[in-house]
């Protein structure tokens, strides 16, 4: 016999709505990576929806403790492996900066060359596959076929294509290839075409606007509240981008915009601001490459590689521009030769936070739009 | 109402200019090969598996230090004083008989770490790239060139040796 | 014609009429479906810059074959908790559905399956059978995601089956027939008899009918899209929403047959556009028989010029495919409900006032 008030026991045999807990599980077409959305529906509406993470966990903070300083860069490669460059600068500008060492000039612009290539690669995954989440198969070979002169860029200069181990603490591990440039101007010539392609068949296609404009709308104080970075942020219409607000490396020599949400297609920070924001950032990363190649200096890229890399003791945050926000290394030296600690604060993880704000009230299909639409990767949100 | 014939007409437009474009790849050429009757040329700096000139190795072990996933293992044993090892290609003389050069490639992440603190450039990275197996034992690569009766003749050798100088210590004493 | 012939071998009229019924589908439509598979794999595979099937045959002729074999010999898994009758009736329901219809369907002017004076009107009731068939499908899986898929995907077909039935209602105000085999007959001539340039009437009529006919055209041609699933219609079988939708749980020759109906569907929904506004068998330009004086080969000739029509229309359904996103439901319904059936109505008062005239 249970002890229960008579109004808890009249409430519990009155009528109850039923709800439905639906699980997109570990393994699905559309979910980028091994991620768990518990949703929780009522008819046809969503409730709530939690994500569950961890099925990538690779304990990279824990191996980076064992490692010497240049034995860690692999390591990083692999968190984001869709925009590997970007691990690679974050981790390695920290370490010089605790190191107390410059690099030459040449090194600075190569590394933002390779950012920047690195930057288009990873944006044309980002829509290809929101493409194929929508429905529309044909734009996703187009984005993989440019892509692919990306990869060969990259294999042509340190010999792999999606992981490199190319930024090495203090220069780099191979100086350009001589085609390099001849190729890197063509593509750029090839790709502007490209792009408007990609618009007329995607961005401004009625059908994909009406799937994505006025869906998941992302405010600015929640955003500021939940601290996401990357487009996600500006597509809300705050300009705030690391690469203007917090200069790192030679980013302040290049001239270039921020492409900013506007609502061209519903309000501010939906979904289509969100896809287009990523657009607009392509046409500009292209913009700064062609500045960089243009003033490309001389000079000796491996003349400040330090023998053995044993910083003194102290710690550093430092922060770079990700594809898809702020990413952040914490690193704590002893002064041995292994860091004491690093630890990462990675975009994606962040963003994957906003999920259950921005699926309140929409219908199930809505879930995989906004989801496309944040661009997590789940090798960052594991590591 | 005119919101309602615009939308007709947008979706319309939006449409056929999507079409149009899809019509015109209709056209254009493949941008895929026909793997595995052509294969792509790959460039010079191409980072896949590894090969060992044990000519070459002195077995300083800087390799098997420098990688980050310890796929290398490398054991040597000590040269007795009157054996010649030889040379390596640019002058140096080896030491140290190496007996195990181990290269695990299930473990290997091409990271290409080992390949620069090498003094001979004995270990590089070629572009050979289909070299799966059905048994994961298979990948592991022996480089080592001595025999297993040589192994043992060597740490006998040197046992002999280490030996003959204690006695001789000892004989002075 | 052939009728005649054969029922002058086998003597007896049912038997005749039945095995006359039966030629297009084995004849026709079978090979026909075989030969979709591999021209859609083959159109999107070189409007995405790519090769598609080259391996087996002459540049993956063979495909579909090797891969009905493949079909064939799968396990046939049927769980436990599935509703075992329903389970394996669902397939025969669709695919009969869809191949049924073909019985009314013009060919050429001297064969046509069954001579029926309610033609349209068959082929409607007759496609209806393939709702009732994804419900049950989708009801039998017991899986929650194709259950969802088979709801919608009824609700989706039930509510464009009125725009096609709209637009088929003011053609057959126009021509006051119902038999698919007069309303060919009626667009005799050279193009410009068709009914989507007007029909066979006075300059005046004609020209006062082209735009409405025009509209009846675009509007029956996206409804039946709708009607077989296709994108930007094809939210039943989205495969990175729900899964595959309602066929989740088929394997084997069972989800052959899902797979080969809905081919046979797409091709049944182009010709009877194609009858009905693009002059059925008739040829554009006349007939190279009639020149030449030999009057069978006028029948072979419709034959060709009906399948081209019919193809023609099927390569546009593949080409909208691959350019457009899918639709959301509530976006469909809203493309059904709110567009396109108002417009449907104003055409079909419009095409009566004028025919009236």
């Amino acid at each position: 016999m249970s002890f229960e008030s008579k109004e808890n026991i009249e409430n519990k045999s009155a009528v109850r709505t039923e709800e439905m807990v639906l699980n997109m599980g570990p393994q699905h077409p559309s979910t980028h990576g091994v991620l768990r959305l518990e949703i929780t529906l009522e008819g046809e509406l969503i409730t709530k929806v939690t994500p569950h993470i961890g099925y990538l966990h690779r304990c990279f903070e824990k191996h980076a403790e064992a490692m010497t300083y240049p034995q860690v860069i692999p390591y990083t490669d692999r968190m984001d492996y869709l925009a590997s460059m970007y691990n690679e600068i974050g981790y390695v500008i920290g370490v010089e900066k605790l190191l107390k060492i410059e690099v030459p000039d040449r090194v600075e612009y190569i590394r933002v060359i390779m950012g920047e290539l690195q930057r288009i690669a990873s944006h044309l995954v980002a829509l290809g596959t929101y493409g194929v989440d929508i429905g529309a198969f044909t734009p996703f070979l187009y984005c993989f076929r440019d892509r692919e002169k990306i990869l060969h860029l990259f294999e042509i200069t340190c010999g792999a294509r999606l992981l490199y181990n190319y930024i090495w603490i203090g220069g780099l591990s191979h100086d350009l290839h001589p085609d390099f440039v001849r190729l890197t101007r063509e593509f750029i010539k090839d790709f502007k075409p490209n792009i408007k392609e990609l618009n007329n068949l995607l961005s401004y296609n009625k059908i994909f606007i009406d799937r994505t404009a006025n869906v998941g709308i992302l405010p600015v104080d929640t955003a500021i509240n939940f601290g996401v970075t990357g487009p996600n942020l500006r597509a809300s219409g705050i300009n705030w981008d690391l690469r203007k607000d917090d200069p790192y490396s030679v980013y302040q020599k290049f001239d270039y915009e921020i492409p900013v949400g506007e609502g061209k297609a519903g309000t501010v920070g939906d979904s289509w601001d969100r896809y287009y924001v990523r657009v607009r950032e392509m046409e500009e990363s292209l913009k700064i490459i062609e500045q960089a190649l243009d003033t490309l200096p001389d000079g000796d890229i491996a003349s400040a590689i330090p023998k053995r890399i044993k910083p003194p003791a102290g710690m550093i945050y430092t922060r770079v521009e990700n594809p898809r926000g702020e990413l952040g290394y914490f690193i704590i030296s002893d002064g041995s030769i292994n860091p004491f600690r690093v630890k990462v604060r990675a975009p994606s993880f962040v963003s994957l936070q906003i999920m259950d704000e921005l699926c309140r009230g929409h219908l199930v299909a809505d879930v995989i739009t906004i989801l496309g639409s944040i661009d997590i990767v789940l090798g960052e949100i594991d590591r | 109402m005119k919101e309602y014939f615009s939308n007709i007409f947008t979706a319309f437009s939006t449409v056929w200019t999507g079409m149009k474009i899809t019509f015109k790849h209709l056209f254009i050429p493949s941008v895929t090969i026909q793997y595995p009757e052509v294969r792509l040329q790959l460039p010079e700096r191409e980072r896949n598996r590894l090969y060992v000139n044990m000519d070459d190795c002195i077995g300083c072990d800087q390799c098997a230090r420098a990688c980050p996933v310890n796929c290398i293992s490398i054991e040597t044993v000590k040269s007795v004083p009157g054996d010649d090892l030889g040379k390596t290609s640019n002058g140096k003389k080896k030491a140290l008989w190496v007996t195990r050069f181990d290269i695990d490639f299930a473990k290997c992440c091409y990271c290409q770490l080992c390949v620069f603190p090498c003094p001979t450039e004995c270990i590089y990275m070629t572009d050979v790239y289909e070299f799966s197996e059905f048994d994961r034992d298979k990948l592991i690569y022996e480089f080592s060139t001595l025999t297993k009766e040589e192994k043992r003749e060597k740490l006998e050798r040197l046992d002999r040796h280490y030996n003959e100088r204690e006695a001789d210590k000892l004989g002075r004493m | 014609m052939i009728y005649d012939v054969i029922n002058n071998l086998t003597g007896s009229p049912v038997l005749s009429a039945v095995i006359v019924a039966m030629l297009p589908l084995f004849l026709f439509i079978l090979p026909f479906a075989l030969v979709a598979v591999y021209l859609e794999r083959k159109v999107s595979a070189h409007m995405q810059d790519r090769l598609g099937p080259m391996r087996v045959g002459y540049h993956g002729i063979l495909q579909t074959i090797a891969d009905i074999i493949k079909l064939i010999q799968k396990e046939d898994i049927i769980a436990n908790e599935n509703d075992k009758l329903l389970f394996n009736i669902a397939p025969v329901l669709v695919f009969v559905g869809s191949y049924a219809a073909f019985a009314a369907i013009p060919f050429t002017s001297v064969y046509i399956g069954a001579q029926i004076d309610l033609g349209i009107f068959l082929i409607i009731a007759v496609t209806g059978l393939v709702v009732a068939g994804i419900l049950m499908a989708g009801w039998a899986s017991n899986n929650k995601y194709s259950l969802l898929g088979a709801m919608r995907a009824a609700a989706q077909i039930i509510s464009y089956e009125i725009p096609t039935i709209l637009v088929v209602l003011s053609l057959v105000m126009m021509t006051g027939s119902m038999n698919l085999y007069t309303l060919s007959e009626m667009q005799t001539g050279y193009f410009w008899n068709w009914n989507l340039f007007g029909g066979s009437y006075d300059l005046l009529q004609k020209l006062l009918l082209i735009p409405f006919m025009l509209i009846g055209f675009i509007i029956i041609y996206i409804s039946t899209l709708a009607e077989v699933n296709r994108t930007p219609f094809d939210i039943p079988e989205a495969e990175s929403e729900l899964v595959s939708g309602f066929h989740t749980e088929y394997s084997g020759m069972k989800f052959a047959m899902f797979f080969l109906a809905e081919y046979a569907n797409m091709f049944a929904v182009s010709a009877i556009v194609a009858a009905l506004f693009l002059g059925g068998y008739q040829s554009p330009f006349g007939y190279l028989g009639n020149l030449i004086g030999a009057e069978w080969l006028v029948s072979i000739e419709q034959f060709l010029w009906f399948t081209i029509k019919g193809v023609g229309l099927v390569l546009v359904q593949m080409w909208l495919r691959w350019t457009l996103p899918r639709l959301r439901v509530d976006q469909l319904m809203t493309v059904s409900w709110k567009y396109l059936i108002p417009i449907s109505f104003v055409n079909l008062i419009i095409i009566g006032l004028i025919t009236i005239l």
